[in-house]
């Protein structure tokens, strides 16, 4: 029975233990704003590319061993007026690879301020220096200005590359920035998951970069894309582990996961909102039985700015009475669907496609538990506990007493 | 002789009654002794975290009793998460130094969340408080109900396990967005004690990614380096949850009864005993 029990707990979940064990190494590429207004004196008295590139220095020395980094520049090369060449202006300074700190800091002192703002077409670049690897990437974009170069909107190749799947956050920093340019920064950063950050100062700018290189560095779970049906019938079976999914607004998520008797399920599900939603919103993770009997169900509902919305649910599958064999327990499995709703609501004008991103984090655990009684055990606890116990004693007593006072009457009567 | 056998026996049981006592106020005095310091963690915050997370994902493990800072900016949400057992009744304080350049005013908040992400109510404490455009920072806490052991699935009580912490702005002027700002977060508990005792345990704590942990502690030595959801650990691990004070409480009270039962039966000896019945031969 025991060794029946160590196989079943293996048996479930090995999907995500196996992924996360050999993770490749975090990726990082800093994307720096080389457009003509870098030339602008205005960070500490210097020029803002002068503080880019003191900042610059200074992270390639602190970044981690581990991390892979990777500059990328927009704006370096062309200083013409044509829109359309200005607007490809995108290159790679150094690749993406094991750090030699001497090369990339030759690399970056031959910046000079130059061209356009293409932050769009920079960060689609980015995201392909990055490809490949299941670590951790992450996009650190500095500009000074916003994007020259619509109609493509960063802020939706942001949410794009998101969208792809593979795992990568976006962080921005404005340097000396204004209201028009914090809003489009920000909305990158929303996209992704990401953070804004405005700096005035250098020390600032070089604080902000060593740390999010170095939150990069942090080993991550990295969840596995799924991709939910519309009815339970063709949802994906899951096991335990960590997913994600996209989910459009006002559709809904199926998944399946199966729960042996004597197992529970744990569900928690959180839908992010990666653009301007409404300012209310709500999420509900139902379980449902195959036939359709709802089983439990988690809710919330929120208000005002947020980045994300969760709620979870855990169901223990009660234990079947007369099995002790393995062989039969297999076939007790239950089939539970889980059904995932949101109900944000796009802001007026925001593409609503792709879906919202959505985490599913299963957990199959075993022994379901119950209860049988309110208090620990059945046991009572207070003074009143106390009186009564004292009193009933007593009373038991002074009965016990009488009647054998009484049984001994009888006898000496009779 | 039945004189001093039932003196002998009053004297037992005041002895027992005593001793019956000092066993309860003993008892129930040594959680509370305990609880005094329930989350006595090392009070130099040497190695306490100095990053928060940004997602339930990366947020930053914290032990209770420990000081954890976090520079960010405006508008970051920022995500810590700590473990709490049952009894425990945690209280999280955050403060927020906020930025001297802020020309607006400010809405802060923080909000727990349970290991199934599930939202959970505070008891009371500022959770949201909006600061001015002169004030140097805010202070905000938010005391959680007490976990308990057990619960009914439907139920959103707090149980054992995991806890996430999140403090972001909620209400903020656009030029106000990605100023720098110095969080520190702190999370201390108050032991509940026995009258928090409910019946049932969990068969694993509310910890997320549970069911992948134990497979890789089963495969091999776990690696440091791997990711995993949460790992933090009560001081002392997790509770097995058959200890709480009403045992002693019960058991006392047994005893207290037994005694009570003792006097009774002596009461109905004592002078209204027949007279006819000849004192034992001793």
């Amino acid at each position: 029975m025991f060794a029946a029990l160590v196989a079943g707990i293996a048996v479930p979940s090995t999907a995500l233990a196996d992924e996360t064990a050999d993770q490749d190494a975090p990726k990082v590429d800093l994307v720096l704003d080389v457009s003509g207004s870098m030339r602008a004196r205005d960070i500490d008295g210097d020029s803002r590319m002068a503080a880019a590139k003191q900042a610059f220095n200074e992270v390639l020395d602190a970044t981690p061993e581990e991390v892979r980094l990777g500059i990328r520049t927009l704006g370096a090369d062309y200083p013409g007026d044509d829109r359309k060449k200005g607007c490809e202006d995108t290159a790679q300074l150094y690749p993406v690879g094991p750090l030699n700190r001497t090369e990339a800091k030759t690399a970056v002192a031959t910046l000079t301020p130059t061209g356009w703002t293409p932050i769009g077409p920079a960060l689609l670049e980015a995201a392909d220096d990055l490809e490949g690897g299941n670590g951790s990437k992450r996009i650190v974009l500095i500009s000074d200005g916003e994007d020259t170069c619509a109609p493509l909107d960063p802020c939706e190749v942001a949410r794009e590359i998101a969208a792809k799947g593979i795992g990568l956050t976006i962080d921005t920093l404005g340097l000396v920035p204004n209201a028009k340019m914090r809003v489009q920064l920000s909305c990158i950063a929303e996209a992704t998951g990401g953070t804004y950050t405005s700096v005035e100062h250098t020390d600032e700018l070089t604080d902000r970069v060593n740390q999010l290189v170095d939150r990069a560095a942090d080993p991550v779970v990295v969840p596995k894309a799924v991709d939910g049906a519309d009815a339970c019938a063709k949802a994906p079976a899951l096991e335990s582990g960590l997913y994600t999914d996209r989910e459009e607004f006002g559709q809904q998520r199926w998944y399946r996961v199966d729960v042996l008797p004597g197992w529970e399920l744990r569900a928690s599900v959180s839908v992010a909102a990666d653009r301007r939603v409404g300012p209310s919103y709500g999420l509900s993770l139902r379980a449902v039985t195959a036939s359709g009997r709802e089983i439990v169900r988690g809710e919330a509902t929120g208000n005002g700015r947020t980045d994300v919305i969760s709620t979870g649910l855990r169901y223990p599958k009660a234990e079947l009475e007369d099995v002790d064999d393995d062989t039969d327990l297999k076939g007790a499995g239950e089939t539970v669907c889980l059904q995932v709703t949101h109900s944000f609501s796009p802001a007026d004008g925001v593409k609503t496609t792709p879906g919202l991103p959505l985490e599913l984090t299963i957990d199959v655990v075993e022994g379901p538990d119950a209860a049988s009684d309110v208090a620990s055990f059945g046991l009572g606890r207070g003074w009143w506990l106390l009186g009564v116990l004292v009193l009933a004693g007593f009373l038991g007593g002074l009965l016990w007493g009488w009647l054998s006072r009484w049984r001994i009457a009888v006898w000496r009567t009779n | 002789m039945w004189i001093s056998s039932v003196l002998r026996t009053r004297r037992a049981a005041a002895g027992a009654v005593t001793a019956g006592l000092f066993l309860l106020l003993g008892g129930t005095a040594s959680p509370s002794v305990a609880d005094s310091s329930p989350s006595a963690g090392p009070s130099d915050d040497g190695d306490a975290p100095t990053e928060a997370g940004t997602s339930f994902r990366t947020a930053t493990e914290i032990e209770q009793g420990r000081k954890a800072t976090a520079g960010a900016s405006t508008g970051d949400y920022l995500y810590w998460s700590f473990p709490a057992d049952s009894g425990q009744r945690p209280t999280v304080r955050a403060k927020v130094k906020l930025p001297d350049a802020a020309r607006s005013s400010s809405t802060w908040q923080i909000d727990v969340y349970d290991g199934l992400r599930r939202r959970q109510a505070c008891q009371y404490g500022a959770q949201t408080r909006t600061a001015g455009t002169d004030a140097g920072s805010v202070d905000l806490s938010c005391t959680l109900r007490t976990v308990r052991a057990w619960s009914e699935p439907w139920a959103n009580d707090p149980l054992p396990g995991t806890y996430y912490v999140r403090l972001t702005v909620t209400d903020l002027e656009t030029a106000d967005l990605g100023l720098p700002v110095d969080t520190e977060v702190r999370v201390d508990s108050k032991d509940a004690g026995g009258s928090a005792a409910v019946d049932g345990s969990l068969a694993e704590p509310l910890v997320p990614g549970v069911a992948m942990a134990t497979d890789e502690e089963d495969e091999d030595d776990s690696d440091s380096s791997t990711a995993v959801l949460s790992s933090l650990e009560p001081d002392d691990g997790w509770a097995s949850g058959w200890w709480s004070d009403r045992w002693v409480w019960t058991a006392v009270g047994g005893v207290l009864a037994a005694l009570a039962g003792v006097g009774g039966y002596a009461l109905t000896r004592g002078p209204g005993r027949p007279s006819r019945v000849p004192p034992p031969s001793s």
